[in-house]
């Protein structure tokens, strides 16, 4: 066995632009390690012996969905697949082709009724930005209730770099009490979905949110996750923005990466709770989730 | 004098005793009825809780002469064998709580032997010992049935001076309770960064020193954070005896034969280098604090 001098050999290395070697994984012991993760925290922890996953057709909840196969068995996994009107036809196609191809027993929920149901009532001006949040909290609702109903647990699917980047409608995709692609950024996301075989029309495909056409995330981003990946990499192993554009990193997107990264911190926590006594939950009072 | 000793790569049921002092009789009894039959069992740190309690370490808790109590009466009911024990747990002394581990004989003549307090306290990223245990205050061997043994907890490997200080107090056999959180998965290698880390550290506490190593780890889950194992024993060439698997529990058995401490020492004297020059340069490094330079004009 190969000796790392330490577990963070992988950001030992200087920054470069061109070396995407920090970001590099040993897929089959990532793998390996988060099906255990999910054995544990769904049926040991939890005794439950179901899950539910929302699958878009991307390739988040692609993988996610796959590695719950691998830790429960197929018949332990329900797919839903929640499209709005706007959604492309070939997200629910590549849900469906996902669901076939790991056995897992799907149901479409069309969730346009509900949607519109309260915004072309009431708030029919609503923005695109704004129908997305509404879309994305309706699937949750509906996500926990199949739950409920399937005596399951749902499963999340976020990634580090939209978790990093603020890039997700705080409480719904962030929701589900588990999420096993959490400290994967987007690009390894994508080295795992290929070693899993996650079919390539899916992994291939640029990332999106699917909510108008033509939209992907890169583009509402103005950066390639790629990018943001190994710049993101580089600030949380305690590079400064100084430094990583003097070894050539573009300013523009460095800046970009950190403006998101900075002012999403918020995001990635539970709300923020009015502290009055030496017994405050989470800040006095510390239990761990688990205890 | 040979003898086998048995690594537990432990799961504790979380902040349940019970559940999990039953897991612990059924690893025991596995172990005895092996043949030849462990005379040490060798469990990781917070073998009795799990690892990240936070405040919960206060209700977890719990005195070395009670854990004794416990585990010797449940040993009784098992019937079983004498046997030597090390286990690692929340202890509270005299009003305070440490992360500690216990070494102690179940049976006849049983006793507590040696409670070692963990000195070195991880503060810093997933670790948050200090803000909840106290520090212990030394590093010590003592005599058993099967040789003089040292009982260190896991960032203490990290330090050199902690093999140092066990091994000039006479031990020949290390026993090293861990709870590492995985983290890192570097291409190529098939563990996790820290579990190779740990085999470097193990093997390398061995060969410096001349002594056996057992090393056992926590394995499990403990809110998103996984302990893979890895456990493992090193004979005092620093050559890996026997490995734990990822991921799951087990029982790793391996014989120990304290001659080789001799033999080793005999082939590479490193300790011996050591323990001649030990006071000297204790005394003549002003790193050591023992004298401080004269101040330079």
């Amino acid at each position: 066995m190969e000796v790392p001098w330490s577990p963070h050999v992988q950001t030992a290395r200087p920054p470069d632009p061109a070396d995407y070697s920090g970001l590099e994984l040993d897929v089959e012991l990532v793998r390996a390690w988060l099906v255990e993760f999910l054995r544990h925290e769904i049926r040991r922890r939890r005794g439950f012996e179901r899950v539910v996953v929302g699958l878009s057709g991307g390739v988040d909840s692609s993988l996610t969905a796959a590695l719950c196969v691998q830790a429960l068995g197929p018949e332990a996994v329900f797919g839903f697949s929640l499209p709005y009107r706007t959604s492309s036809a070939a997200s629910r196609e590549h849900a469906l082709e996902l669901a076939e191809r790991f056995r897992i027993e799907t149901r479409t929920i069309d969730i346009t009724g509900a949607v519109d149901g309260y915004l072309s009532s009431f708030e029919p001006q609503a923005s695109g930005h704004r129908v997305g949040n509404v879309a994305a909290r309706q699937r949750m609702i509906i996500l926990f209730d199949q739950a409920f109903k399937l005596g399951a647990l749902p499963a999340g699917t976020g990634n580090k770099s939209e978790r990093l980047l603020g890039y997700y409608t705080w409480h719904a995709d962030d929701s589900p009490p588990i999420n096993p692609l959490g400290d994967l950024f987007k690009s390894q996301v994508w080295a795992l979905a290929r070693h899993v075989e996650i079919p390539a029309a899916i992994v291939e495909k640029p990332a999106t949110a699917d909510l108008i056409q033509g939209q992907t995330d890169e583009g509402d981003l103005g950066v390639s996750y790629r990018e943001a990946d190994l710049i993101l990499h580089h600030l949380l192993s305690g590079r400064s923005v100084e430094k990583l554009i003097e070894a050539g990193f573009e300013a523009e997107k460095v800046a970009l990466v950190t403006g998101r990264l900075e002012r999403t911190h918020w995001k990635r926590h539970l709300p923020t709770v009015a502290m009055l006594s030496s017994t405050a939950i989470g800040e006095w009072y510390l239990r761990p989730v688990d205890y | 004098m040979a003898i086998d000793i048995a690594i537990a790569q432990f799961k504790p049921a979380k902040g349940d005793l019970d559940a999990t002092l039953d897991a612990f009789d059924r690893v025991l009894t596995g172990a005895l009825r092996r043949t030849p039959r462990p005379r040490i069992v060798v469990f990781p740190e917070t073998a009795l809780t799990g690892y990240f309690l936070e405040g919960g370490v206060r209700e977890q808790a719990i005195e070395a002469s009670a854990l004794f109590e416990r585990l010797s009466a449940r040993h009784a009911d098992l019937g079983a064998d004498s046997v030597d024990i090390a286990i690692g747990f929340y202890e509270l002394h005299a009003g305070r709580v440490y992360n500690s581990a216990m070494y102690a004989k179940l049976g006849a003549d049983g006793e507590v032997v040696h409670v070692h307090r963990k000195v070195f306290l991880p503060t810093y990223g997933v670790f948050q010992e200090e803000r909840f245990v106290e520090a212990g205050s030394g590093i010590r061997a003592f005599d058993t049935a099967y040789g003089r043994v040292a009982v260190l907890i896991c960032e203490e490997v990290f330090h050199s001076i902690s093999g140092v200080l066990a091994a000039l107090d006479g031990a020949q056999l290390a026993l090293v309770l861990s709870a590492s959180p995985a983290r890192g998965a570097t291409p190529g290698t098939g563990a996790p960064d820290n579990v190779a880390r740990w085999d470097a550290l193990g093997s390398s506490l061995a060969s410096e020193h001349g002594i056996f190593v057992a090393v056992s780890q926590l394995v499990g889950f403990e809110g998103g954070k996984g302990f893979a194992g890895g456990s493992a024993a090193y004979n005092p060439r620093g050559r890996r005896l026997v490995g734990g698997p990822l991921w799951e529990e087990a029982l790793l058995v391996t014989s120990l034969d304290l001659d080789d401490v001799t033999q080793a020492r005999t082939e590479e004297p490193l300790f011996a280098d050591l323990e001649r020059s030990w006071t000297r340069l204790l005394v003549n490094s002003p790193g050591a604090g023992v004298r401080r330079p004269e101040a330079e004009s």
